[in-house]
């Protein structure tokens, strides 16, 4: 067996997720369900085991307890190996530098002595929020051919929205001569995907210095990006074509679960060359009586009522005469007789009583707006009465 | 509970149901839409605490390897005891079992090896849940030498079985094979339970004297020599016994009541293959039915059973069917009380129709 791995992967999965409100009250962003029998982590994961990168750390700090017990020993991704696989990496206390995750840049550096076991060239640094398919083999491909220390996948990005996103300004030949963080007047519509691969000699060494650095907050766009490009290290832009979302926001996550709906969807997930992975639930198939349009349906459900242009997760119950419409439904929920849901995202083992009436229809909910632009969002285990009213665009984390 | 080691024999009663038997055991028939009917045998001892399982295999068990793997998902994927598989033995003065009782002397050396104090038996072509653990403390109690579990129904006409009369402690007093069909009896359901030494007395005994049957050269003439008992199993139990047997217990599942009772306890243990979620079209019609991840339904789908990765075309309207793995149905097809093997492939347009008593069988990976 061999003895050493070519390239490691270090999956950020330790931010709280706040925009994503209730439903990251109380576990990680990466756990956050989705597509109807998945998590968040399941694409970087099976993205991972799909390019042929079979050691990945996963850095968990905030509520890591679900994700944690998600990820496991890795076996649903294949990732249960007697050499590498996937590890869980907490902070950890020190002889004598004990500290929470400081920033990204920080995470990865109290790491160093996890990815040395290994002895890897190279580091491919990810993040857990993200839904996408990507071949990382590619890109590490190009970062090879370039001879580059450090290469971003990028891709294009609408230049109105560019300054959400950290931008890549670049030379023909793909290598970068500026990096910009969110900036207000962007120079390039390139975007970079938190996705890098570094020569792991260069990072080891940026992160020390980074270490060193009072000043720094520690953070890869912020600090170990610019400071490599002013030391004159080569940077490469790789760019990547196809569907990639950063589910970091409500509309966000609802949005890339409606891409999924169709016969042609934007982002099709029954894909037998490049499997999502996931740990599939031990529930029997979906029983359906009712009514299921342009819907996705995962295991276990018993749906009686009427559903359209919604994502209904594992182990989900629509009773008779209920209606869910235009919604996200996580798993473990039960949706009431005559109760009616639309443009909602519901978090896992939620109740919704007889006649609740939860969110508005998408056109008068639009109109809402506000911070989940008019989506109603229940969280994990929140429970609603019978009759009881959640209006469009509300938070809800506790009983109503 | 008292240890116990498990034995499943994963090809018993094949002849019952030819079609679906020919390319696999019976244990890896495809039933309920993502299981295979070993799964409801197996996934009952791990139910009850039963950590070591021999399974004994016969011919054309490569598709029943291929489900079970190392037991993972079983959770009998283990160092110590764990899901061993027991080919068949043959050798120059012996060819493939035939019966049973040569199967289980195929399996002396696993049982020998086992320290465990009792052993259950059981076939895999039947859908219930046991808790054999219960099954083993009523043995204990009653001093049995062997406890043979009965379910109470219908005879109905199979290639071989069994039904017996008990005395009013539960004691075996008469053994009928292949009796009349048609009244309702205490039909032995082939789960046996014993201690590990006297199954392993029995097996001695039995190539001594050169008995061929089970049935009728050990339990039968038993009833007066051994403490045999009979241990009621309640609720629900159906075994294929023929194709239209199969097809009504794929259908029992659609029973909201049943489904509940085999599966609400979310326990049935099966291979995961990561499907995608099932993907309904706006223009699908769904009614009663269960539908497996994978799926894609454009047409209109009632009282059937779709296995995995099952593409329904536009306008096709499948009635009272149960369609297995990755099957392609295609536009406008009219299917009606079919049974279709694995990876078949239904042209547009297709006309296809059985009835209740006799499915149309469409075999594996067959084009129409």
């Amino acid at each position: 067996m061999l003895k050493k791995k070519e390239c490691v992967a270090m999956l950020l999965a330790g931010g709280q997720g706040s925009r994503l409100y209730a439903l990251t009250s109380n576990i990680a962003k990466p756990a956050v369900a989705f597509g109807a029998k998945y998590r968040i982590i399941d694409f970087p994961l099976s993205n991972c085991i799909n390019s042929g990168i079979d050691t990945v750390g996963v850095l968990t700090q905030y509520q890591p307890l679900v994700l944690n017990e998600y990820v496991g020993n890795g076996q649903p991704w294949d990732l249960d190996r007697t050499f590498g696989g996937v590890h869980i990496l907490s902070p950890y206390e020190a002889k004598t530098d004990t500290s929470w995750y400081k920033g990204t840049a920080n995470a990865i550096y109290q790491n160093i002595r996890f990815m040395q076991m290994y002895e890897p060239e190279y580091i491919l640094i990810l993040s857990g929020d993200h839904i996408y398919k990507m071949d990382y083999d590619k890109m590490l491909t190009a970062h090879k051919q370039s001879k580059a220390d450090c290469t971003i996948a990028c891709m294009q990005v609408p230049l109105k929205e560019a300054s959400r996103f950290g931008i890549l300004n670049t030379n023909p030949d793909g290598t970068i001569y500026e990096f910009e963080e969110k900036p207000a007047n962007p120079k390039s519509d390139l975007a970079s995907m938190g996705i890098y691969i570094f020569t792991a000699s260069k990072l080891f060494k940026y992160l020390e210095l980074d270490n060193k650095d009072p000043n720094s907050e520690n953070d890869f766009g912020k600090n170990i990006l610019p400071t490599m490009l002013n030391a004159g290290e080569k940077m490469c832009s790789y760019r990547f074509e196809g569907y990639w979302k950063d589910v970091g926001t409500i509309s966000s996550l609802w949005e890339a679960n409606m891409d999924l709906l169709g016969v042609v969807p934007n982002f099709e997930l029954d894909d037998r060359n490049r499997v999502i992975h996931s740990k599939s639930p031990l529930a029997p198939p979906a029983y359906i009586q009712g009514e299921v349009l342009n819907s996705l349906v995962a295991t276990g459900g018993e749906i009686e009522g009427r559903v359209v242009n919604s994502v209904i997760g594992t182990d989900c119950v629509i009773e008779k005469g209920a209606e869910v419409i235009d919604s996200v439904l996580m798993g473990k929920t039960v949706v009431k007789a005559g109760a009616k849901v639309n443009y909602s995202i519901i978090d896992e083992d939620v109740v919704i009583g007889e006649k609740a009436v939860i969110g508005a229809p998408i056109n008068e909910a639009l109109k809402v707006g506000g911070k989940t632009a008019g989506i109603a969002v229940l969280g994990r285990g929140v429970n609603v009465k019978k009759n009881g009213v959640v209006p469009a665009g509300e938070i809800v984390d506790k009983n109503v | 509970m008292a240890s116990t080691v498990g034995v499943i024999y994963s090809s018993m009663n094949e002849e019952n149901i030819p079609e679906l038997t020919r390319v696999r055991s019976m244990g890896s028939v495809p039933i309920g839409g993502r299981y295979r009917v070993v799964d409801f045998a197996l996934s009952n001892m791990v139910n009850s605490g039963i950590t070591t399982v021999g399974l004994i295999t016969k011919s054309n068990y490569q598709s029943l390897m291929d489900h079970l793997g190392t037991g993972k998902y079983w959770d009998l994927a283990r160092k110590d005891g764990g899901l061993i598989l027991l080919p068949p033995y043959s050798d120059e003065t012996e060819t493939l079992y035939k019966n049973r009782l040569e199967a289980l002397k195929g399996a002396t050396a696993f049982l020998k090896k086992c320290n465990e104090d009792f052993v259950v038996l059981a076939d895999s072509d039947s859908v219930y849940k046991l808790d054999y653990s219960k099954v083993i403390d009523y043995h204990i109690e009653k001093n049995a030498d062997i406890t043979m579990v009965y379910h109470e129904h219908e005879v109905v006409k199979s290639h071989y079985y069994m039904t017996f009369e008990t005395a009013k402690d539960g004691r075996v007093k008469e053994i009928q094979i292949n009796p009349a069909v048609g009244s309702v009896k205490k039909n032995y359901i082939n789960v046996m339970v014993a201690r590990t030494s006297f199954i392993l007395r029995l097996i001695q005994d039995a190539i001594q004297h050169g008995y061929k049957s089970f049935g009728r050269d050990i339990l039968s003439p038993g009833v007066s020599t051994y403490n045999i008992y009979g241990y009621k199993l309640d609720g629900y139990f159906a075994s294929i016994s023929s194709l239209s047997k199969y097809f009504e217990i794929n259908f029992d599942l659609l029973n909201k009541e049943i489904r509940n009772e085999i599966f609400g306890n979310r326990d049935v243990y099966t291979k995961v293959n990561d499907s995608s979620p099932a993907k309904f079209a706006d223009t699908a019609c769904v009614k009663n039915s269960l539908i497996s991840d994978g799926c894609l339904i454009e047409g209109t789908v009632e009282n059937c059973i779709l296995f995995r990765g099952v593409k329904i075309g536009r306008g096709a309207v499948i009635k009272n069917c149960i369609i297995m793995a990755d099957n392609i149905i295609g536009e406008n097809c009219n299917l009606q009380y079919v049974v279709s093997d694995k990876n078949s492939v239904i042209r547009d347009n297709r006309v296809l129709a059985g009835c209740e008593i006799q499915p149309y069988f469409i075999g594996k990976g067959v084009l129409i």
